[in-house]
């Protein structure tokens, strides 16, 4: 029985996680911002047999509130063993090109929030030497494209970040594993045609469970898209400055 | 908002609609005037009533969460998009089992009471609409209302088999029923006739929870009506099986043309009919098999080719069953047209409250046609003459094709009904049979 926090657990792709982990019997502290949809994933998780469920409202932007919020899964879980983070916005490419202000917002909510929660939770998994965190990046990370840049750098900080993060945390038996899923039908997506390549949240779900237990360092989802990343990062920048990716 | 292209389970009709996927039940509703609303489930109605072509399609699958489950009580409140197959995962292991189910567990609550589904104990307990407590209707004024027998009853009767034109369920708390274990015990007799269905039934519906029978629908003469009857009960504690295995296997390819036609039809249907030798055999059977045989075979719809089928349901009035149903299988034998699974059941005298219900006191009959145009159309004609001067109705939730006026008149309350509809709600069935003669 794991012990977990859950950072924007109303993401659709963490409560498709949630699900396998609430039907395996493991104990949950769910954050998120929104009250009633947080509630809402609590009484499902409770019903399809979740041991024990916390919910705890909290925006991550919010570094202040950080800490508060780390004592208080701990204390209500009597300690903690594995975190995912999942929170994160689509950012509007073109609207942040026209504001600093927004492109401000954006990368902290995408990059900043998740680099001071890390910060925070590798010392105290450093101290307990054990426990697994796993972050949602993108392969948007992978390379910057004209299309989602600011998205994309904010989630290349991320995948730097853990990537060093890993490194550091090894010599103490904690894990770090970067996800990054392609395309997936969520609310996050709505507005996008969907074709073949989509995933659903489930899919992804099952796929950072398993990559949580294996204690994968980077993983893509699904595997494909390290296929169609490796090709694109490959596109010599002289040629790549010239698609319309 | 994006396209995509939907389609129902008889595949006949694919429109390119815009889809709107419902996220959680705290939302509202679009306020865009893009177009006209409907609700779509898990899209497993044969025909174009969970279509709604130039309009949005307000998609319920991601409204999948369970709210609350009381195993001493039975009663389960879900949101509208949870299939009928994930509350059973959750609780036959615990000795509970739905009220009322459909020939198939892939379709949602809300799928459910929009059509008022029935089961094989229509004759005991009703439609499903009957084991609702209440659910949250989402209307485009943005009005949440709870519905149920003491609070707005009218919008209660009107949405329990409102064909989603009502408004958005959201949410719903339904009444589940007690089990012992997951085995039927389960007894299937061979019979030559109608007539000596009819008395199966009446010997049956008493002491029997389900009663189904499958009929042969492509023998004349002698063997006309010939079929196998199954009556079966939720077997009592102890008497039970090992562990089942669910098994799936999925249709693979859309053929090129239908595999099923004339002489397919004939050796399947006299194979089926004597698979069983004895007059009467006795087994215990899990309830996956024994409630959904054809979910065994993920996407066996695309068994009919790039046409796609249509399925015929009727329900005749009691006084007038055994005259028309005789009528109807000659007609359809002599056709030659059918399909594998023609299923024949006596539905009960319990009332719905669902004002557009589908089910009365009689016989309902249903099977599968592939779609060969102008051919099958004519012959859906002739039946549905049989079926109007009878008294009957057809299925809205296995239609694509009835006539208006034969909708209008089995349905004489959607001039009642009408008041209910959401003005910014509408539906591809819902235009062709109230604009159609
Ligand atoms: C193999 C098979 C066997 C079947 N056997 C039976 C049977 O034995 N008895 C029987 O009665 N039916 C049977 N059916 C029909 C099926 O049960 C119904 O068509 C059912 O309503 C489908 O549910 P769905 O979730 O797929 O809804 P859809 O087909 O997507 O939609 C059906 C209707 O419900 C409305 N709707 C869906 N969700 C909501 C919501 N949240 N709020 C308001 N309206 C909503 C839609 O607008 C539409 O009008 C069978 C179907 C198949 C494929
Ligand atoms: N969907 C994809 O195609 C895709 C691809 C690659 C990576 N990802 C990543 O996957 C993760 C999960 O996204 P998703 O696809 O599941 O989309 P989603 O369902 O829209 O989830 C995003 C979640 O982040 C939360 N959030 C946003 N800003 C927040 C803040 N400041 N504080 C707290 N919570 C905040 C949102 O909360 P509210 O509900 O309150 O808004 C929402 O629950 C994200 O990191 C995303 O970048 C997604």
């Amino acid at each position: 029985m794991k012990k977990i926090l859950i950072i924007g657990a109303t993401s659709a792709i963490a409560e498709a996680t949630a699900r396998i982990w609430a039907q395996r019997g493991d104990q949950l502290f769910l954050v998120a911002r929104n009250k009633e949809k947080l509630e809402a994933i609590a009484d499902d998780l409770r019903v399809r047999g979740c041991p024990k469920v916390e919910t705890y409202c909290m925006d991550a932007n919010d570094v202040e509130g950080h800490v508060a919020m780390l004592d208080a899964a701990e204390h209500l879980l009597s300690g903690l063993d594995t975190v995912l983070i999942a929170h994160g916005t689509l950012s509007d490419q073109q609207a942040c090109q026209q504001s600093v202000e927004l492109t401000m917002r954006e990368i902290t909510t995408n990059a900043l929030s998740v680099i001071a929660l890390l910060t925070l939770i590798a010392n105290r998994f450093e101290l307990q030497k054990t426990g697994t965190i796993a972050v949602i990046s993108s392969v948007a990370g992978d390379r910057g494209r004209q299309s989602n840049y600011l998205y994309g750098s904010a989630k290349a900080m991320v995948t730097t970040f853990t990537s060093g993060l890993r490194q550091r945390l090894f010599k103490s038996g904690v894990s770090v594993v970067t996800i990054k899923p392609g395309f997936v039908d969520t609310p996050m997506t709505a507005e996008f045609k969907k074709g073949l390549l989509w995933a659903s949240p489930e899919t992804i779900g099952r796929i950072i469970d398993k990559a949580m237990l294996r204690k994968c360092a980077v993983v893509y989802a699904p595997w494909f898209w390290m296929w169609i990343m490796m090709i694109i990062k490959m596109i010599p920048e002289c040629i790549f400055k010239k698609l319309s990716l | 908002m994006p396209t995509q292209s939907l389609t129902s389970w008889g595949r006949v009709l694919r429109i390119e609609q815009k889809v709107l996927t419902f996220a959680s039940r705290f939302d509202s509703l679009p306020d865009s005037s893009s177009g006209s609303l409907l609700p779509y489930g898990n899209g497993r109605s044969y025909g174009d009533s969970c279509l709604n072509a130039g309009g949005i399609a307000l998609k319920t699958a991601a409204l999948d969460r369970f709210i609350a489950f009381d195993p001493a009580t039975g009663i389960l409140r879900c949101e509208s998009g949870v299939l009928l197959a994930e509350i059973l995962r959750l609780v036959v292991p615990q000795g509970w089992f739905l009220s009322v189910t459909p020939g198939t567990r892939f379709v949602t609550v809300g799928g459910a009471i929009a059509n008022d589904v029935h089961g094989k104990n229509h004759h005991i307990t009703g439609t499903f609409g009957c084991h609702v407590h209440q659910f949250e209707l989402l209307r485009s004024d943005g009005q949440h209302l709870i519905c149920s027998r003491t609070e707005n009853f009218d919008y209660f009767t009107a949405t329990i088999g409102g064909l989603g034109l009502t408004g958005l369920i959201t949410r719903a708390e339904i009444q589940l029923r007690r089990i012992s274990n997951p085995w039927i015990d389960l007894e299937t007799i061979r019979y030559e006739s109608v007539d000596e269905f009819l008395a199966l039934c009446e010997e049956s519906d008493r002491d029997y929870e389900y009663t189904v029978s499958w009929v042969d629908c492509a023998s004349k003469g002698n063997s006309l009506g010939r079929g196998l009857f199954m009556r079966g009960n939720h077997a009592p504690a102890g008497v039970e099986r090992g562990q089942y295995f669910s098994k799936s296997r999925t249709f693979p390819f859309v053929p090129p043309v239908s595999m099923v036609n004339a002489l397919s039809l004939k050796a399947f249907n006299t194979a089926y009919y004597h698979k069983q030798f004895r007059k009467k055999t006795r087994q215990l059977q899990h309830y996956e098999p024994f409630f959904y045989p054809l979910d065994g075979l993920l996407e066996w719809n695309r068994m009919y080719g790039p046409g796609g089928f249509y399925q015929y349901q009727c329900v005749i009035p009691v006084e007038y069953g055994k005259e028309a149903i005789s009528e109807l299988l000659k007609e359809i034998a002599q056709s030659g047209m059918g399909s594998f699974l023609a299923v024949l059941k006596v539905c009960g005298s319990i009332a719905s409250p669902g004002m557009l219900s589908f089910p009365m006191a009689g016989v309902s009959l249903a099977l599968d046609f592939p779609n060969q145009g102008d051919k099958t159309h004519q012959m859906f004609s002739r039946l549905d003459s049989i079926v109007s001067s009878a008294g009957g109705r057809l299925y809205p939730a296995k239609d694509g094709r009835m006539p208006g006026n034969l909708f209008r008149s089995g349905y004489p309350r959607h001039q009642a009904f009408k008041q209910y509809i959401d003005p910014r709600f509408s539906s591809s069935f819902w235009r062709r049979v109230m604009e159609s003669t």
